[in-house]
């Protein structure tokens, strides 16, 4: 069963596009990355699950659920961390974790102090007091007191430093096997490569790829550098063959195609040495940005 | 919504309680003159002549009241408190909803399972309680102060009571007019600015009407709509102003709930 599903869905501010058309489905239990740069729709979209925004048309369907007839039915299973964490400044951290467990028809005292612990955060300060960093953990405990099934984060890792991402990053896959589906907005590709298993990429409101994690990397570019004393232009002339650069004795250059033609082709030539790279998720992503 | 509701009230309790000691203070430094005017109406009377007939009006005095009568003394001294009640009327009015907004907490309360209408019914009950509280407070400070300072003097204690549901009605007024401007506009950067420009303005239109005898400005002030004079000294309202006016409160409440719940949360 599809977790989100939308439809068309499409919200202009105004006369200024946020997304159009854009069509997604986030299967049960998976980790579902949704990369792109600043502005190209990623908050809108999480807002419009929110029931923050309201669609200019199109639909979204969340648990099979409209969220703005039943916004409320939704979010008791949702844990939502936004990019830029704002909480009543006055308040202690313990008071906004209590206010925010009175939402739910369950007792979250326990998980509560366990998150806390995990994210070493200190219940007795007020929110005023705390640096981004700790407002951002205050966020995650919030977001995950209440066990939710589906957790929306917008650019989670701004503000934590690496120790604090890593357990984070546990924490997130720990929720994961336990059954909770994970929706994963950046524009850090590295941690959306480290933990999604189906990326979509979208670009000026619109999804430009879905694709499982995998099949992104199979499909794209290889990266090839050569070293080798007689290079034959020809090799570099194959089709599927582009950006070359040579230097010295090193032919560098992006292959996509059948890698045995390449091969049969390398066979001709002496090689001092080879390097047959996958490219990182920040160069297919460049590719489709291009 | 009663988690929401009860935190509001949480809130506003400080707020209130520092309106209730102000109008209190208010009240009772006010009517701590009476005693004084009451004794020598004649001197009195002098002194009101030596004043242009303007000015008196302009702050709720004229030759058709007295303010040698307990009750001629209580529509002079109350319009001030009244003032006090629209400032904080509108304050939470303008605030209770903006105020996620401006301070970027909307994000935390919207995710979390409640529906639009639940944030706005809390809210509102939540400043609706907090007013009742003051206004109840602040006749109980008014009853009390007209006991210590009346000296010979005697007033209708049902005019108390006319009092209170007037004022009652007007807080409600305030309170649904800055909620619905508070939703009809983008932002509100100072909440304070507005609730003061909106009850002080509406102060000085009506007191720029007693002025100029011009009774259309009237309609432009719920200071003329709940005007104490017919209230403490008739025990009645205008009617026809007071269904205008509960007009006006439906129709904003409408709106204001209406806005709301079709409204896009910016971001930061």
């Amino acid at each position: 069963m599809a977790i989100i599903k939308t439809d068309g869905l499409t919200k202009f501010y105004g006369k200024s596009k946020g997304i159009e058309k854009l069509d997604l489905e986030v299967e049960e239990k998976e980790i579902f990355g949704f990369i792109g740069p600043n502005g190209a729709g990623k908050s809108t979209t999480i807002r419009l699950f929110m029931g923050l925004i309201f669609p200019t048309e199109g639909q979204i369907e969340i648990f099979g659920k409209d969220p703005f007839k039943q916004g409320p039915e939704i979010r008791k299973n949702i844990g939502y961390l936004p990019s830029e964490v704002f909480y009543y400044e006055k308040m202690k951290v313990i008071d906004l974790l209590k206010y925010t467990a009175g939402f739910y028809q369950k007792d979250c005292t326990k998980r509560m102090h366990e998150l806390a612990e995990t994210m070493s955060l200190d219940l007795n300060r007020k929110i005023e007091d705390l640096s981004y960093g700790n407002k951002k953990k205050v966020g995650i405990v919030q977001g995950l007191l209440h066990e939710p099934k589906l957790i929306i984060l917008d650019e989670p890792t701004s503000g934590l430093d690496p120790l604090m991402q890593q357990k984070f990053f546990d924490l997130i896959n720990e929720e994961n096997k336990k059954g909770a589906t994970v929706f994963f907005s950046s524009h850090i590709l590295s941690e959306v490569q480290a933990l999604c298993n189906r990326v979509a990429i979208i670009k000026e409101g619109r999804i430009i790829k879905t694709d499982t994690m995998k099949a992104l990397s199979e499909e794209a570019y290889k990266k090839i550098t050569l070293n080798t004393k007689d290079m034959d232009d020809r090799i570099l002339n194959l089709e599927g063959i582009s950006e070359v650069t040579k230097a010295n004795e090193q032919a560098k250059f992006l292959f996509k195609g059948d890698i045995n033609t390449l091969i049969g082709a390398l066979s001709s030539v002496k090689l001092d040495n080879v390097w047959i790279e996958e490219p990182s998720l920040e160069e297919i992503f460049m590719d489709y940005y291009k | 919504m009663y988690n929401i509701f009860k935190f509001e009230f949480k809130t506003l309790l400080k707020s209130v309680l520092i309106w209730v000691v102000s109008a209190s203070l208010l009240i009772f430094m006010l009517m701590a003159f009476y005693p004084t005017f009451g004794k020598d109406m004649d001197l009195l009377n002098k002194m009101m002549e030596n004043y242009p007939e303007e000015m008196l009006k302009a702050f709720g005095m004229s030759n058709t009241m007295s303010l040698g009568t307990v009750s001629g003394f209580l529509v002079f001294a109350f319009s001030y408190v009244q003032l006090c009640l629209a400032i904080q009327s509108a304050n939470y009015g303008f605030g209770i909803l903006s105020i996620e907004e401006r301070e970027f907490t909307a994000d935390f309360l919207m995710s979390k399972p409640v529906s639009r209408s639940q944030i706005f019914f809390g809210k509102l009950l939540a400043s609706l309680l907090g007013l009742l509280i003051t206004l109840i407070a602040t006749m109980v400070s008014t009853y009390f102060a007209l006991e210590v300072f009346k000296g010979q003097g005697s007033y209708n204690f049902e005019s108390l009571l006319w009092l209170t549901i007037g004022m009652a009605l007007f807080q409600w007024f305030y309170l649904v007019i800055g909620l619905f401007v508070s939703v009809l506009l983008k932002k509100i950067r100072n909440v304070l600015t507005f609730a003061l420009g909106l009850s002080i303005g509406t102060y000085i239109i009506n007191a720029l009407r007693a002025v100029l005898d011009g009774e259309v400005l009237g309609y432009f002030s719920p200071f003329y709509y709940f005007d104490l004079n017919s209230i403490v000294e008739k025990q009645t309202f205008n009617y026809g102003l007071l269904t205008a006016s509960v007009i006006m409160i439906v129709l904003a409440f409408i709106g204001a709930y209406y806005l709301y719940t079709h409204r896009d949360i910016p971001s930061l």
